[in-house]
């Protein structure tokens, strides 16, 4: 893997705590198309196993993810015909 | 290349395309999943895991269904969603912990709900009114108890946009493909 992850969107939803971190993932990643790569950005503690079920169940793969300052980052690319 | 290789990376060759084949069978059958959800309580702390739970599983790619029953009914009423209540009465977890006794008083109820509200916007939740819309929206599905709203006098006007009035029949047909089945 290259040491940087490239992203199609970036999506900022540090200060919300569940469900919108994954709720707003899901409208970002309705304007995607498949293989593109959402870059999601959260600081709810829940995200960091709430993003990698959700994108697990809804299809999609998460290429990485990393824990910087109580900050946690998603490189999420969209699956297939999936929403 | 793949993140999701590097998991098997340690198998033999013949168990690799065994593991991937297994992996792409069960991911197969159950490709269409459902969460099916009976909302049976109308304060506002028993709204919001309903609501919380049903639009992530519509945002996870979930069929997500919802009856709401008795005094559930309230949280798809038009005039009642906007003031579901917290009762300190009863409740020691209430956000103002109160003896029974003093929970009972005329505004205790208001003041717990109060705190309660105040406490979800600092943290920036949204409000019953945005989940609601949010649920509409990723498809979850709303059906509306028929013999609540029998009992209560519910008209079907009083229901929000969107409600399906139904009964137990039909909402078991719908949980009956489920596999996520939630009584809350």
């Amino acid at each position: 893997m290259t040491a940087e992850t490239v992203a199609d969107i970036t999506l900022d939803t540090r200060g919300t705590l569940c469900p919108l971190p994954v709720i707003k993932a899901r409208l970002a990643m309705d304007k995607m198309k498949p293989a593109q790569v959402l870059q999601l950005l959260a600081s709810d503690p829940g995200a960091k196993a709430d993003v990698p079920g959700w994108a697990r169940v809804a299809g999609h793969r998460l290429l990485r993810q990393e824990e910087r300052d109580e900050v946690f980052i998603f490189w999420v690319q969209k699956g297939e015909g999936k929403q | 290349m793949s993140t999701e290789t590097t998991v098997v990376q340690g198998l033999p060759g013949g168990e690799l395309a065994e593991f991937q084949a297994l992996h792409s069978r069960a991911h197969k059958e159950t490709d269409v999943r459902r969460a099916a959800i009976v909302a049976s309580k109308g304060t506002l702390d028993m709204a919001y895991p309903v609501l919380i739970l049903a639009s992530t599983a519509a945002a996870m790619g979930m069929e997500a269904g919802v009856f709401f029953t008795f005094y559930g009914l309230d949280i798809i009423q038009k005039k009642k969603f906007r003031h579901l209540k917290v009762a300190p009465l009863a409740n020691p977890a209430a956000p103002i912990p109160v003896p029974n006794l003093l929970g009972a008083i005329p505004g205790a109820t208001f003041l717990a709900t109060r705190v309660m509200k105040f406490l979800m916007a600092r943290q920036k939740m949204p409000p019953v009114e945005e989940l609601l819309k949010t649920c509409q929206e990723l498809g979850v599905r709303f059906f509306a108890c028929s013999t609540t709203m029998g009992v209560m006098g519910v008209k079907p006007a009083d229901l929000i946009e969107g409600a399906d009035i139904a009964g137990a029949a039909a909402f078991l047909e719908f949980a009956s493909q489920a596999q996520v089945t939630l009584f809350i």
